[in-house]
């Protein structure tokens, strides 16, 4: 059976040049970078370019760079570390659609005495800046919004939050998982103070992130040991991994081009398909600012699991803002958050391509999805009383 | 990705008696848009009053979808009186499982049928008399209590996997333990539990079972690798069954047998059958 992919914001295929630059550092060069000896040196000096690649796709400085391992403990680290440095303050504010890793961290903060603020989105999940104005307080420690929104791809305007937060003199930071690779960041231009980055997300192996921090940026260790990553990080560094997401980034800034012009107009193509071949569909998240890479879209009166399978039946891999996908009851809090009524909500797809993606492969899933949808739809005791509604039933 | 069984795969790929029948005699409908399943169920009775036809109509995940089609399935041929006694792990068995998160697809399925038959009956399940103890998904205090009787069930999860009261806001968690602790001390004074966990099972039945469990759960693996297994007798708890092709001559048939024919037999048909094996 083919495989068709289109999950790349649950994850990614790791670049053939990334896999080929990292094989050498598990068996050949084994050495520890902190060692003194040329053994681990020359490691060392690799761990070090790795850096500068990372630093260079993020228009920061090689000192800004920390290696983690992955983009939670990024989000963590970031959220801790700062809270930590100043303990007067007891306010966290960040949004209502952040991934878990910073959302269960704020109620997590919320159980533990912390004031937290959740802004909210509206119908298209964009946020209120009023709303987050009139949230910032003397005793708010960080502000903590997500670049882009995994579900649905929606872009917040972050250096406009990210000038009012420091407009305020509090520290900002970003969950930039989805958006690195996707759209072009720079933090010499940028308010962000500290950015999360998941290797797993832009073609390098799961098991491995960044945090970037800003040169000034008082933060006190979440991970606590040696004098790894300037005492920033302890733990020996993951050298392969560190290697490989290197390489990625490198290839990332390479690509960024073609990700926002080829892979754009491929999920531009899909989505009119769709719109076209399959009635009573809507798109989730405001399409003028969105991810070139992530649709999201709505089938109203049938459930989001039937269809993956379906789908994956065919080996088309996609993913699902339904309840029965994620073992939880409820749709996903950014559907319910954005109000998308429940007609639509569980019965929500999301494809999200990646520069491996062809045209071919988009007409296999517009050829294939709209008979998966009508079979359900016939299953589905509430399409015939919609048509019923509509005079056609 | 839930680990569902083949059956249920058959089931929601190709679903059986999908549909409305007009003018049934019987019809119930449960779940809603906003609870993410929903099933419309009816019925035909002939004229000894066995259900002659059942059709559903389902809204939900895979395991819903399936849960729908087989309990179609079951209650065909049945008496209303038969067919009342169907339980949700009855369901959740014709199956062959289902995974415990989804065990409220089964209990959906035994309360369509429930009110189908109220229906035929001309009796009316009301909400209403019930108190209403998870606003989230509108589940009643009457529902819990039986998906508690009826599973054996002891912790807020279990309740939630099966009835899907608890899942949303968690606000009625605490009146939820307060209902397992009540029924199940009812349970106990009246003796009731545990539950014995598989019946007793005469002869004909057991090997009925046991060919079942073979065709459903073990020739599709064992043909996937070129071999195959036959029955050959039953005496008492002993299984005597032959490997076939490939299997025959693998040198790890006896792990095959032992582990894997034994185990699964063990699981669906009774705890204490042995597997031997019959050397041509």
């Amino acid at each position: 059976m083919r495989t068709v992919y289109v999950d790349n914001n649950a994850t990614t295929r790791v670049a053939p040049e990334v896999v080929e630059a990292m094989l050498p550092y598990f068996s050949e060069f084994y050495g520890n970078p902190s060692s003194m000896h040329f053994f681990g040196g020359q490691v060392q000096k690799k761990v070090n370019e790795a850096r500068e690649q990372a630093a260079d796709f993020l228009g920061a400085e090689p000192s800004e760079i920390v290696f983690t391992s992955c983009g939670t403990e990024s989000d963590n680290a970031a959220i801790f570390g700062t809270l930590d440095s100043y303990p007067e303050k007891r306010h966290f504010i960040t949004s209502r659609v952040e991934h878990p890793a910073v959302m269960n961290v704020s109620s997590y903060l919320n159980r533990k005495g912390y004031r937290t603020t959740e802004l909210s989105v509206d119908r298209e999940g964009r946020l209120d800046l009023d709303e987050l104005k009139e949230s910032i307080a003397d005793e708010t420690a960080l502000v903590s919004i997500m670049y882009a929104n995994n579900e649905t791809g929606v872009l917040f305007p972050i250096e406009e939050i990210g000038q009012i937060v420091k407009s305020r003199g509090i520290p900002f930071h970003t969950d930039g998982v989805q958006a690195a690779g996707k759209i072009p960041l720079n933090m010499k231009k940028s308010t962000v103070d500290l950015l999360s980055i998941s290797g797993h997300k832009l073609h390098a192996p799961k098991g491995v992130g960044v945090l970037y921090m800003r040169k000034g940026t008082k933060f006190s260790p979440f991970m606590i040991g040696g004098h790894q990553e300037k005492g920033r990080r302890g733990g020996t560094e993951n050298v392969p991994y560190i290697i490989g997401l290197g390489k990625a980034c490198e290839l990332a800034k390479k690509h960024l081009e073609d990700e926002n012009t080829r892979v754009k107009s491929l999920r531009d193509y899909l989505e009119v398909k769709i719109f076209e071949k399959i009635p009573n569909t809507l798109v989730n998240g405001d399409r003028k600012s969105r991810l070139p890479n992530t649709l999201s879209v709505s089938f109203e009166y049938v459930e989001g699991e039937s269809i993956l399978l379906l789908l994956s039946d065919l080996g088309i891999c996609a993913s699902s803002g339904s309840a029965c996908t994620s073992g939880s009851l409820e749709p996903s809090h950014v559907l319910r958050a954005m109000g998308v009524p429940f007609t639509a909500a569980h019965g929500s797809i999301r494809f999200s391509l990646s520069i491996y993606n062809t045209k071919e492969e988009m007409d296999y899933i517009v050829e294939h999805l709209p008979p998966i949808i009508q079979r359900l739809r016939d299953i589905s005791p509430f399409w015939k009383d919609y048509l019923k509604t509509q005079g056609k039933g | 990705m839930w680990d569902y069984t083949e059956k249920v795969k058959d089931h929601f790929l190709n679903p059986r008696n999908v549909g409305e029948i007009e003018n049934p005699d019987g019809a119930g409908e449960v779940g809603s848009l906003a609870c993410g399943d929903a099933l419309r169920l009816s019925f035909k009775l002939d004229e000894q009053k066995r259900i002659k036809e059942a059709k559903f109509k389902t809204f939900g995940c895979a395991s819903a979808i399936a849960s729908s089609s087989a309990l179609t399935e079951m209650i065909k041929g049945m008496s209303l009186e038969e067919a009342e006694k169907v339980t949700n792990q009855d369901i959740a068995n014709f199956l062959g499982g289902l995974p415990e998160e989804k065990m409220h697809c089964s209990v959906m399925g035994r309360e369509a049928l429930e009110s189908a038959i109220a229906n035929y009956r001309g009796q009316k399940v009301v909400k209403e008399d019930f108190e209403i103890v998870c606003k989230c998904f509108g589940v009643t205090d009457r529902e819990i209590i039986k998906a508690i009787q009826e599973n054996d069930l002891k912790t807020v999860e279990q309740v939630t996997y099966y009835t899907k009261a608890g899942g949303g806001c968690a606000q009625c968690h605490p009146k939820i333990e307060a209902i397992i602790e009540k029924v199940r001390k009812e349970m106990e004074k009246e003796g009731l539990t545990p539950k014995p966990e598989k019946r007793k099972l005469t002869n004909i039945q057991k090997i009925k079972l046991i060919e079942e469990t073979l065709g459903r759960e073990i020739v599709p693996a064992l043909k996937a690798d070129g071999g195959d297994i036959d029955l050959i007798d039953v005496d008492g708890s002993k299984v005597y069954v032959a490997l076939r092709g490939k299997c025959s001559f693998c040198p790890s048939s006896e792990f095959t047998l032992k582990q894997y024919v034994e185990s699964k037999l063990k699981e669906f048909v009774s705890d204490d059958i042995v597997v031997e094996e019959v050397k041509p």
